[in-house]
């Protein structure tokens, strides 16, 4: 007795969108990152699932995981370092007051 | 090439002129100015070294002078038969001006020495000095018709200059920028002129021009356009350059103007060489004008008649003393323009062709010592007006037999040099039309009359009181005078009519005593007048002049003619032509421009806010993009 495929990609569907909804709202850059993390998952989860359901004898789907994620944790730490940077800069880690690159 | 060397004659003022232009303010202004000095001293000799070769060696064969063709090389080339050469053609009219234009020049550059001592600017003048004579060589040895227009521009150029050489003074200013835009003006037509013939006969060249048997004579009057031939119209823009260049009606406005120049340069441009450029042009053209295009000699004529009458006119009633010989200047050349224009092509029947360069040769010995005696004068009382001198002939008595001498050259009293060319000019009018005849005989007096006027009351009348006692010129300005004061009395006894005429065969000339004894009388009569009104001082010329009321009013003031070229310019073709034009240009052409920068401009400041700087924003136009072309997708794939 295995789970339905149309689980998974529920699941999926939903961290994706919970995660492009926290993008856009979210004022703290953290948070926002957070949010960026919850899409990859998202996107790592779709991976496997096809992977298992589609070409079980395969391993692609795996390995695009694992890659992405270790550039995710790549991508965190310059993150973090940007917005430790740009508190420094700042003091704030409100999104919509770093507005300086505009016309 | 024995003739080879002829292209030093030019090319030497054009170093002198390097010299002196790149490295004169160097070095102290007398080494500049010797060394325009040397530089055309040594053209000079190479000049007469030319002429004696060619007139008296190997320029005549079988009794014919030819067209010799003493260097030259390609600079343009067209198509296959047609091609700009640079080069120098020696005939007798350009061996002839190679020696006029080398003379003067010399003289001038002497007398410069003593003459402009002292100014600022010494080497920049002789710098131009020798552009100038450079350009006015160049134009005279030049090979082909449009040689002779770059040269022609240069001369141009460098006589702008040379009026402007006191560039802080406004007047210099305004009449160099007159002289250069009345004798553009007429150069457009040269240009014209130029490319019509060129077009009708296929060539630049002068020998083939020039040729009466060539293929562009003989072939070339062909179409008619408002009555006239194609070829005729041409040569009637290739003389209208040559009237704004020699100053001619109604082109000659530039002339007087151009007297703000320093004196010397009045000398040299305005009275021997640059003027005569386009009596020289029309006698280098001749045998086209006279075999192919008859109607347009005829305009020479009658234009060189008008002008040397109404010139003459305004002369007589002037009072500054290079105005008068820049008006006397015009009226001789208005002679020479006529000789021209009566003149029929070969043999005797050139008298007119060779009495017209004869007087050019005379005139620029007499006109460029009176000019230079004028210098001498102002020199001594620092006035241009005869009203402020008088009586400084003890003062000055080397300037003063000088100026004499040119006076009784120019009156055309033999011996002297005016009176045989003069009376040649004549001859020649009186074979052709009696109307020109008496026009000229006219102005011979008329010529006696306003020099002698010059002359008494210069050196003779009441003595004005001076700022200092007037004083003789130096020596370097007294024996260029001297030396031209021998031309001005010797040169008449060149036989002429054996080396100089239109197809290069001699020919003899009869004197006709019925026409020379005559022109003796009436300048005698001009002389006497002269005498009678102005050697005393009388109240005579007074009288007559308020007797002639609006006649005199209008010849004093040139017969309004500036005023005229005001009124056309200022207030027909600004206001008729340029505000229009202006206005379009502003309006319609610049306003479209700027309809579109501002149209540009609108939207682009409509959509700069989009750029807010809110990384939210960004994201969530990205993320809805994205979605829309999902959605699209999606829905296109299921259709």
């Amino acid at each position: 007795m295995s789970i339905p495929f149309t689980h998974f990609l529920v699941l999926s569907t939903l961290l994706f969108f919970i995660g492009i909804y926290g993008f856009l709202t979210r004022k703290n850059l953290i948070t926002m990152l957070m949010s960026a993390e919850l899409i990859l998952n998202a996107v790592n989860i779709n991976f496997v699932v096809f992977n298992k359901y589609l070409y079980p004898d395969q391993l692609h789907g795996h390995f695009f995981t694992l890659f992405i994620i270790g550039i995710a944790a790549a991508e965190a730490a310059v993150a973090i370092a940007i917005i430790i940077n740009l508190y420094r800069n700042f003091s704030t880690m409100d999104v919509e007051e770093i507005d300086q690159l505009k016309h | 090439m024995e003739f080879g060397y002829t292209i030093w004659i030019a090319l030497i003022p054009f170093l002198a002129f390097l010299i002196t232009g790149l490295a004169g303010h160097r070095m102290k202004p007398m080494v500049s100015g010797l060394i325009g000095t040397v530089g055309i001293g040594i053209a000079t000799l190479l000049s007469y070294v030319a002429a004696h070769q060619y007139f008296f060696g190997v320029g005549k064969v079988d009794g014919v002078y030819q067209k010799i063709i003493g260097y030259k090389m390609e600079w343009l080339r067209f198509s296959e038969t047609l091609a700009i050469d640079m080069g120098v053609l020696l005939d007798p009219i350009s061996v002839m001006m190679l020696v006029v234009i080398t003379t003067v020049s010399l003289m001038v550059h002497i007398y410069s020495l003593g003459y402009m001592a002292g100014e600022k600017g010494f080497a920049r003048f002789y710098a131009f000095l020798g552009l100038f004579s450079f350009s006015m060589l160049g134009l005279v040895v030049a090979t082909n018709i449009f040689q002779m227009y770059i040269f022609w521009e240069l001369v141009g150029v460098s006589s702008y200059l040379l009026i402007g050489f006191y560039y802080n003074k406004p007047s210099a200013v305004a009449a160099s920028k007159k002289a250069f835009i009345v004798t553009r003006f007429a150069d457009f037509g040269f240009l014209v002129g130029i490319l019509l013939l060129s077009y009708i006969t296929g060539t630049f060249d002068f020998v083939l021009l020039t040729d009466p048997e060539g293929a562009a004579i003989t072939q070339g009057s062909g179409i008619a356009f408002m009555g006239l031939s194609v070829m005729t119209w041409s040569l009637i823009l290739v003389f209208m350059g040559g009237a704004g260049k020699s100053a001619m009606f109604p082109l000659h406005i530039w002339l007087p103007d151009a007297m703000e120049g320093p004196t010397p340069v009045s000398a040299l441009i305005h009275a021997a060489t640059m003027v005569v450029a386009g009596v020289f042009l029309v006698a280098r053209l001749f045998p086209v004008f006279a075999l192919s295009a008859p109607a347009g000699l005829e305009i020479v004529a009658i234009m060189g008649a008008f002008t040397s009458l109404f010139a003459a006119v305004i002369a007589c009633t002037q009072n500054d003393i290079k105005r008068i010989l820049a008006y006397s200047t015009m009226s001789q050349i208005g002679y020479m323009m006529l000789a021209l224009g009566v003149s029929g092509y070969g043999g005797a029947d050139g008298l007119g062709y060779m009495a017209s360069m004869f007087h050019l040769f005379t005139h620029a010995m007499f006109k460029a010592l009176l000019f230079l005696g004028a210098g001498a004068i102002i020199h001594a009382v620092h006035s241009n007006f005869i009203s402020d001198m008088g009586g400084l002939r003890k003062y000055m008595p080397v300037t003063h037999i000088t100026f004499l001498i040119a006076c009784l050259a120019i009156a055309g009293i033999p011996p002297f040099a005016g009176f045989f060319s003069k009376d040649e000019i004549l001859v020649a009018a009186y074979q052709n039309h009696m109307l020109y005849f008496l026009v000229e005989y006219i102005v011979a007096g008329l010529t006696a009359f306003y020099m002698f006027r010059l002359y008494y009351g210069v050196f003779w009348g009441k003595e004005k009181t001076y700022e200092h006692a007037p004083h003789e010129a130096p020596a370097s300005m007294t024996i260029p005078l001297i030396i031209l004061a021998i031309g001005s009395a010797t040169t008449g006894f060149i036989p002429f009519q054996k080396l100089v005429t239109s197809d290069g065969m001699a020919f003899d000339i009869h004197f006709h005593w019925n026409i020379a004894l005559p022109s003796i009388g009436i300048a005698i009569a001009g002389i006497l007048l002269a005498t009678a009104f102005y050697r005393k001082g009388s109240d005579m010329p007074d009288k007559i002049a308020a007797g002639l009321g609006g006649l005199y009013r209008a010849a004093y003031r040139k017969f309004y003619i500036d005023e005229v070229y005001q009124f056309i310019t200022k207030k027909i073709i600004f206001n008729l032509i340029s505000r229009p034009i202006a206005w379009f240009d502003r309006q319609i052409v610049d306003g479209s421009m700027n309809g579109i920068a501002y149209i540009t401009n609108m939207v682009s400041a409509g959509m700069k806010d989009l750029q807010s700087g809110q990384l939210q924003q960004y994201a969530f136009v990205l993320v809805s993009g994205v979605l829309i072309l999902v959605l699209s997708l999606v829905y296109l794939m299921n259709n």
